[in-house]
């Protein structure tokens, strides 16, 4: 993947999970924050990123790799989506 | 042995990074009733002390009424003590379809079936109702209860972000292919003390055809003009497909839970919830408590009007007095602290001057938002009251925060 | 927005109803005892009820939970580590661990809640949980709500034990998870070969002792006495809802870290009341009633050996048991329900259960003992169960 593409799939997923789970104006979510082992999206809330991720890229991630170590940061999230683009 | 040294220091050594992390959970022993004063034991072994508790869930003052434990007095008399069997053997008692019609009457619904506990119930109900084609979609502040229940259902979950009807209405929209569409909130959030905008989510399931399930545990008979809870505040009795509450808190305070709404939502529960079916229910002697607590609040409003003007003092004196209180009108009413530790510390303070309240910190509320939580009940006089607001004028300006804005707090102590 | 559902779940009822699987609920209106009232006006005898001792209406223990009510009040409206722990929670606790020989003891709402919170804060997906595939309904659900891997064995197959212990060799830790007593057959788990295997192979055992404490091992501590195994499980849970009372309540003894984590991380612990003063009370003298004499103990001992010696020689079909629970076999569904019809007309309330809470062509009666029955109830239960028996030809036949 292109490196342009990458950056911008990255910026796109952060925005996501920025407007989806952070609500207030103190946090500052970075590509590497954890999400779900710091409690900022809890494991019930990661329906909503996978709908998301699946309509956006096109892809199907099977529910067996959607785990919450998977979807733990904005860089594991971009990695699993990839894992499934090249396919 | 097979209990080896490897698996008694693996336990050990996660205590005592529990205990590092200053979240270790010491219990303090009352010895009394419970009641606006009581006397407790802490730390284990130390003498009793005498102290205004302003942490219960006793929001009616019904945990020792005289009336209440006469009540299960006779209960224990004309009933006896325990039941020694699950409800579809040989467990229920006629007392036990009595009290599922008082709640029914009550609350405004179709039928109610008791539980353990609301724990139970929250636990139980999901699973009994709904299948992997369905969808649960929760307020993400709903009670620990509620999220083992939905762990326990095959149906998918989503989430929207606390109280937010856009966020609410997307999910809906988002969720529209689903055979049925579950919507899931508290009425009143316990760390909070806000309460749920019912109306507004009556009329969006209504426009986008889902059910609508309420816990009202810290709701149940002193939210509403008549005390029926949030849909009575919100104007919608009788809206609400599901309504799970406690008896463990204003009704009561011993022990019980229910899922009220429509009769074939409960006989579903009767038949397929599984703490229903494989645990005993409420003690008839606790049945006949809570009926009796049924009865008190059927005929008077006075205990919850009380309350409320109860609540109303407490919240003024305390931003008069320069704190910073979660906006809200119910009788949870959170003095924020921010930074952990304070709450710790001015949790103590508070206890040496005869005071008992709690702080509440990170997991149990969001990081950077530790408070004291206080709870105000009718059985609080005017007296409790104010001396519980000079005593935390004391502590207040002993740490030095009073008047301080969040910023300022922060400044002072961290996050 | 409810009509859809309403349909959809009235549909369901009504399937529920055709297969013959709806559970219809008796009223009574008296205490529980021997003998009951319903609200037909019948007094029957009771069977069915997991009142093993007679204590659900003991004189005794509801004079403490009066004594209670007065010192205590009626609830205690807060979770245990708010404002909601008694001195009698403390009591409790520790008068639990002296019963069974453990080092510590923590209170739940029910035995349902402590199965269901024991699991989650001790095992990790690193480990793994062996469990008796006739566990009961709230083992499961803990089970379920935990990340261990999962492994099953068959009903007190002590090979098939072996093996899943040998399958999950790789996992960091291994609990063993067994009912003492299964409630539908009566039998007792094999815990002392259950114990060596967990040496062997270095696992950890939990003991469900709802069905077997106050009922197993003379002194009615349970399946740990029986197999001289007092002190040695690393957990025990049980109830107050059964032999112990009989109102609500369960418990999670053993190994003192093991509680103390329990009491830090267990969800039903920590999001909901304990039970109640009244019932930590009752409890309480429970404990000491059961540790000042052994006579209710001896008292249900011998009401199931004369039980099971006459309906034997009566030439009913029974499993053999260890417990208070003797399973009549029908095998017949219908024959299940239309015997227990049968026996209530005589006077005698039991229950028949069929598939699927018992396996398929497995349906039987299930008769409890308890030390509140006088020989004349033995007899008289006897006799309705002869002449009933007789009427529908299942004495003295094979299956």
């Amino acid at each position: 993947m292109e490196e342009d593409n990458l950056n911008e799939m990255k910026e796109m997923i952060l925005k996501y999970v920025i407007k989806e789970y952070i609500d207030d104006d103190d946090t500052t979510i970075t590509y590497e924050t954890p999400l779900i082992s710091s409690g900022y999206v809890d494991s019930f809330s990661m329906v909503s990123l996978l709908v998301f991720l699946e309509n956006k890229f096109k892809i199907k991630i099977p529910p067996s790799k959607a785990t919450p170590e998977a979807f733990d940061s904005v860089n594991n999230i971009v990695a699993l989506v990839n894992q499934y683009l090249n396919k | 042995m097979s209990y080896s040294e490897k698996t008694k220091n693996l336990y050990l050594s996660q205590l005592t990074d529990i205990r590092n992390a200053g979240i270790f959970k010491e219990e303090r022993f009352i010895h009394s009733s419970q009641a606006a004063d009581i006397e407790v034991e802490f730390p284990s072994g130390s003498d009793l002390k005498r102290v205004i508790n302003m942490c219960s869930n006793n929001y009616l003052g019904l945990s020792s009424h005289p009336e209440v434990i006469r009540a299960a007095h006779d209960g224990l008399e004309s009933r006896g003590y325990g039941m020694s069997s699950v409800r579809f053997i040989c467990g229920t008692q006629d007392l036990h379809r009595e009290l599922e019609n008082k709640v029914t009457e009550f609350l405004g619904t179709e039928d109610t079936i008791l539980f353990p506990s609301c724990m139970d119930a929250n636990a139980g109900v999901f699973e009994a109702i709904l299948t992997s084609e369905d969808i649960m979609i929760s307020d993400r502040l709903v009670h620990a209860s509620i999220i083992d229940g939905m762990r326990l259902c095959s149906a998918q979950h989503d989430t929207f972000k606390h109280s937010s009807m856009e966020h609410l209405e997307e999910k809906l929209l988002l969720h529209s292919d689903k055979r049925l569409k579950l919507v899931i909130t508290d009425g009143v959030f316990s760390m909070d003390g806000d309460t749920a905008r019912l109306d507004e989510m009556v009329k969006l399931c209504e426009k986008y055809d889902a059910l609508l399930l309420v816990d009202d545990s810290h709701a149940s008979g002193f939210i509403g003009k008549t005390g029926r809870g949030t849909h009575e505040l919100c104007n919608v009795m009788g809206k609400i497909d599901i309504i799970t509450t406690t008896f463990g808190k204003a009704l009561g305070g011993a022990s019980g839970g229910c899922v009220s709404g429509r009769k074939e939502i409960v006989e579903m529960c009767r038949q397929k919830a599984r703490p229903y079916l494989f645990s005993n229910t409420i003690a008839p002697v606790i049945v006949s408590g809570v009926l009796k607590v049924f009865d008190i609040l059927s005929a008077s409003t006075e205990r919850r009007d009380k309350l409320e003007r109860n609540a109303a003092f407490w919240r003024k004196g305390l931003t008069d007095a320069g704190f910073i209180l979660k906006e809200g009108n119910t009788p949870i009413v959170p003095v924020m602290l921010f930074n952990a530790k304070l709450s710790q510390d001015f949790s103590k303070d508070l206890y040496n001057e005869g005071i008992y309240a709690i702080g509440f910190f990170f997991p149990v509320v969001p990081n950077g938002q530790a408070r004291i939580r206080t709870q105000i009940s009718a059985g609080h006089e005017m007296h409790h009251l104010e001396t519980a607001l000079e005593k935390f004028i004391k502590v207040g300006k002993k740490q030095g925060i009073l008047g301080l804005t969040k910023e300022q707090i922060i400044e002072k102590f961290g996050l | 927005m409810y009509n859809q559902y309403q349909d959809y779940l009235r549909s369901q009822i009504h399937e529920i109803k055709e297969a013959g699987l709806y559970k219809n609920e008796r009223v009574i209106v008296s205490p529980q005892g021997a003998e009951i009232t319903l609200n037909t006006g019948q007094t029957v005898l009771n069977f069915c009820a997991n009142n093993y001792l007679g204590l659900s209406s003991n004189a005794r223990l509801v004079q403490a939970a009066k004594n209670a009510l007065e010192t205590h009040g009626y609830g205690m409206s807060s979770v245990r580590f708010i404002c909601g722990t008694g001195d009698l929670h403390k009591e409790l606790e520790q008068k639990l661990a002296d019963f069974f020989g453990t080092e510590d003891t923590i209170l739940y709402a029910a035995c349902f809640d402590a199965n269901g919170g024991v699991f989650e804060p001790l095992l990790t997906s690193e480990d793994a949980i062996i469990s008796d595939s006739l566990n009961h309904a709230s083992i499961i659900d803990g089970v379920r709500l935990c990340k261990a891997q999962r492994y099953r064995y068959e009903n007190a197959d002590m090979e098939d034990l072996e093996t899943q212990l040998q399958l999950s060799q790789e996992q960091r830790f291994r609990l063993i998870v067994t009912d003492g007593v299964f409630s539908m057959d009566g039998n007792v788990a094999p815990l002392d070969r259950i114990y060596e295997l967990a040496n062997k192979y270095n696992a950890m055992v939990m003991v469900d002792e709802s069905h077997s404490a106050g009922v197993v091992g003379e002194t009615g501590r349970g399946v740990t006495e029986l197999h001289n195994l007092r002190g040695k499980i690393e957990i025990i849970t049980g109830t107050l809802g059964k032999a112990f009372g009989g109102a609500i309540g369960g418990f999670t003894t053993g190994k003192k870290e093991i509680i103390e984590m329990l009491r830090q991380r267990s969800r039903p612990y920590l999001f909901s009341n304990s039970i109640p003063p009244l019932v930590a009370a009752a409890g309480i003298k429970m404990v000491e009633m059961m540790t000042e004499t052994n006579e209710l103990q001896d008292k249900l001992h011998h009401n199931t050996r004369y039980f099971m010696d006459k309906m034997l020689k009566a030439g009913f079909d029974i499993k053999p048991t260890q417990s208070a629970i003797c399973a009549v076999m029908l095998y017949d569904a219908k024959l299940s329900q239309e015997m227990a019809a049968k026996l209530l007309n005589e006077g005698i309330y039991v229950t028949g259960f069929y598939f699927p809470v018992v396996p398929k062509d497995k349906a039987r009666i299930r008769v409890q003992l308890s030390a509140a029955h006088e020989t004349e109830h033995l007899d008289k239960a006897i006799a309705a169960f002869i002449k009933v028996g007789k009427d529908l030809g299942v004495l003295n036949i094979i299956k």
